[in-house]
């Protein structure tokens, strides 16, 4: 175990070995409590508690093989596809335990949509990508309402001055940053609550990210994102609050500004410092 | 460390030795690559050249013209014009009677005979399927080709020794010029004649042979066709994917999808690939025992021949689409079930059809190996001779395969020729689902 400083004097109790506030005080939209992954008997995730809040930009950060991807892909049980996967604790969606028997999976993605690192376009057109997600969820009742939610989706996702004329020509013939805008677009179309990325920026040149990043910023207005990322920059840039991982562990978590300028404990020093990493 | 000629020490310098080493060895796996490439090629070319060689004579067929009367009181005494008792009516009658009125002077029954055996015995069906196409053509005189013997039809193409040299028969000689002693030929003095005469009247023409891709099988080659065969194995092939693709692509899917890493779905792998392995006529006797003896199906019936084909080609079919299916990016998947498909959703709209040109190409290479199946088949009856074309799956047939092992298999100098025609069509056909199956994966081939 890391030596933690537990925090004293705060509204809400804070898990033992967090530094930081990782739990908020206003309203909640996820919360993880004593969330652990297992793949196999290697233990991915350790006890880890954090609160994410509504129509904010949550970043986690930490080197490499931390956990980062495994916490993300609870938050929308997409870990449940691969077989040796564990999860225990409690992770809630708006109050609801995600992981209940209850809880449709189908469902639950709607409401909690991803992106993917690479991006991912369906080997289809522009048009169907988009629509692929209102149509198995009976979104929309015909033609006019789906190429509405597709239209409105692009161009939130600010693709659709780029591909207003070509929306039956293949997804998979974008640019990178195009496609990978396409893949949020996607997302955004079912109307999700929120957003989960994996490194949405890692395979794009600093203008197409510029451009990702900005949206991201757009999107919050309306949805509650989460964004793991390897760019201290990124995190900084884009993220109101950050989460630091480390092993498998959440070592600090607090306002985006508190880790960059003040972090409490040393480890995080280190990292955002890039002395490890 | 000094840079000296002749020793080796430097970097540089051992890497050019080693350099020149991975060169050499480059060559030299180049030349055999070649070289085998050249070897194979060349068994292709003398395969193709012996079978073309062979073959190519079986697709024409020399014929007589005759002019028939067709006489009512000889085929329709009763004037019934009905199509089943015109089928049963006696046409060799109609048939020697135009031959004999040919040559009036062969009279005794010797001559008689031997004028008989210059056409084919099938001559008689040539005649009564005309007559029952068109039957307004009874109580007239029409004209018609006939198919020579297949002996008299192999001596005029020169396959066989002819005994005689027919360029010169039709060269106006009165004498028949024998290329070899009395005892030794194959025709008869009266034979030779019969034929001169005809060829100098112009009455024998080699022409298409059109009864090879119309007919069934023949007791004389001379009419007998793979057609019968052709559609024998239409049928079998049409059961076989039928059967095998629906239940090889589901059972993939579920082997790949839905069942669970366990000792028993392991056990089911690896028995399905056994199952590849298996010698064909192994599927052939448990054909025989279970579909025949037990539940009792027709024997030589292309139904049953397609149940034991679909055991023997589900295994490929299988295991090539699961090898389709496990080649699809993990990350469509991921996608799909990101924005909330269900697995199986997931599967259909967006796994499936990109591993569908992969389980077509396994299909089709599985249904290739259907096509060019013999020993099982041979255990199911559908060795069978069968002269009528089928009509359906259950009725008696043979296949491509198996009527070339027939073929092979008779002492006819022209069933050698046609063997290897139907070998040439077999190869075609296989050609051709090859060449289909390059195409549906070009056409379905989506790139991501
Ligand atoms: N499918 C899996 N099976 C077994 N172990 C896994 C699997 N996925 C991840 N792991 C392990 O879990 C740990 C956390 O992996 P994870 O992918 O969450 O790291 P990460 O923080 O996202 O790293 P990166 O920044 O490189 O993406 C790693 O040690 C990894 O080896
Ligand atoms: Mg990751």
């Amino acid at each position: 175990m890391l030596d933690q400083q537990t925090q004293t004097g705060q509204a809400v109790q804070s898990p033992e070995n967090t530094a930081g506030n990782p739990l908020v005080d206003g309203g909640v939209k996820v919360a993880a409590r004593n969330a652990n992954v297992y793949y196999g008997s290697k233990h991915a995730i350790k006890d880890v508690s954090l609160d994410i809040a509504p129509n904010e930009v949550t970043a986690f950060i930490g080197p490499s093989g931390c956990g980062k991807s495994t916490f993300l892909r609870c938050l929308n049980r997409m870990n449940d596809i691969i077989d040796i996967c564990r999860v225990t604790g409690d992770i809630r969606l708006d109050g609801e335990d995600i992981y209940d028997r209850k809880v449709d999976v189908v469902q639950l993605r709607a409401r909690v949509g991803m992106v993917f690192q690479k991006p991912n376009p369906f080997p289809k057109s522009i048009f169907e990508n988009v629509a692929y997600g209102p149509r198995i969820h009976g979104l929309v009742s015909n033609k006019d309402e789906l190429e509405e939610v597709v239209t409105t989706s692009l161009e939130r996702a600010g693709l659709l001055n780029e591909v207003q004329d070509r929306l039956e020509s293949p997804g998979t013939g974008l640019s990178g940053g195009q496609q990978q805008r396409l893949c949020i677009a996607r997302a955004i179309a079912v109307s999700p609550e929120v957003i989960l990325m994996d490194e949405p920026c890692s395979a794009l040149d600093p203008i197409a990210t510029a451009k990702i990043e900005e949206l991201i910023d757009e999107l919050r207005q309306n949805y509650t994102i989460v964004i793991v990322t390897h760019s201290m920059q990124q995190a900084a840039r884009v993220s109101q609050r950050t989460a630091f991982f480390h092993l498998g562990n959440l070592v600090e978590m607090g306002d985006t500004e508190t880790i960059f300028t003040n972090p409490e404990h040393k480890l995080t020093q280190g990292y955002i410092t890039g002395r490890f990493g | 460390m000094k840079p000296e000629s002749g020793t080796i020490n430097t970097p540089t310098q051992k890497m050019r030795a080693t350099l020149r080493r991975r060169y050499a060895a480059e060559r030299r796996f180049r030349a055999y690559g070649i070289i085998a490439i050249l070897l194979a090629l060349a068994m292709l070319v003398t395969l193709f050249v012996t079978i073309v060689g062979n073959g190519l004579g079986a697709f024409v067929q020399h014929t007589v013209r005759l002019d028939i009367s067709i006489y009512p009181q000889d085929i329709d005494p009763e004037n019934e014009t009905d199509l089943e008792a015109l089928a049963r009516a006696n046409y060799q009658s109609l048939v020697n009677d135009a031959l004999y009125s040919l040559f009036p002077d062969a009279t005794t029954r010797r001559d008689r005979k031997d004028l008989r055996a210059l056409i084919s015995p099938d001559a008689k069906f040539v005649v009564r399927d005309m007559v029952l196409d068109d039957p307004s053509l009874i109580g007239q005189r029409v004209s018609i080709r006939v198919p020579l013997a297949s002996e008299f039809d192999q001596v005029l193409k020169g396959n066989v020794d002819p005994a005689v040299d027919f360029r010169a028969m039709r060269e106006g000689i009165t004498e028949i010029p024998w290329s070899l002693p009395a005892g030794e030929r194959l025709i008869s003095d009266a034979q030779a004649g019969y034929l001169q005469q005809l060829m100098r009247q112009g009455e024998i023409e080699g022409s298409f042979n059109r009864w090879f891709f119309t007919n069934g099988d023949s007791r004389n080659p001379e009419t007998a066709g793979i057609w019968g065969a052709a559609v024998g194995s239409f049928f079998t092939l049409l059961v076989t994917l039928a059967l095998s693709f629906p239940i090889g692509v589901a059972a993939a899917i579920y082997l790949e999808e839905f069942a669970p890493k366990n000792r028993l779905t392991d056990i089911i792998e690896v028995n399905i690939n056994n199952l590849a392995a298996v010698p064909s006529i192994v599927f052939g006797l448990l054909g025989l025992a279970v579909f025949l003896q037990f539940f009792g199906l027709p024997r030589s019936a292309p139904l049953v021949g397609g149940m034991v084909l679909t055991l023997m080609t589900l295994p490929t079919i299988i295991i090539a689409s699961r090898a389709a299916l496990k080649s699809v990016p993990p990350s469509i998947r991921e996608a799909a079930l990101g924005v909330g498909a269900s697995k199986l959703q997931c599967i259909f709209h967006h796994v499936l059809p990109l591993a569908m040109p992969g389980m077509l190409t396994g299909t089709i290479i599985g249904m290739a190996q259907a096509l060019g199946e013999t020993a099982p088949l041979l255990m199911i009856g559908m060795v069978a001779f069968v002269v009528d074309v089928p009509g359906s799956p259950i009725d008696p047939a043979t296949v491509l395969p198996v009527q070339i092992y027939l073929w092979a298999d008779s002492p006819e100098r022209a069933f050698t020729e046609r063997t290897s025609a139907a070998i040439m069509c077999l190869l075609g056909f296989l050609i051709l689902m090859n060449a289909v199956a390059v195409l549906l994966r070009k056409r379905f081939e989506r790139r991501w």
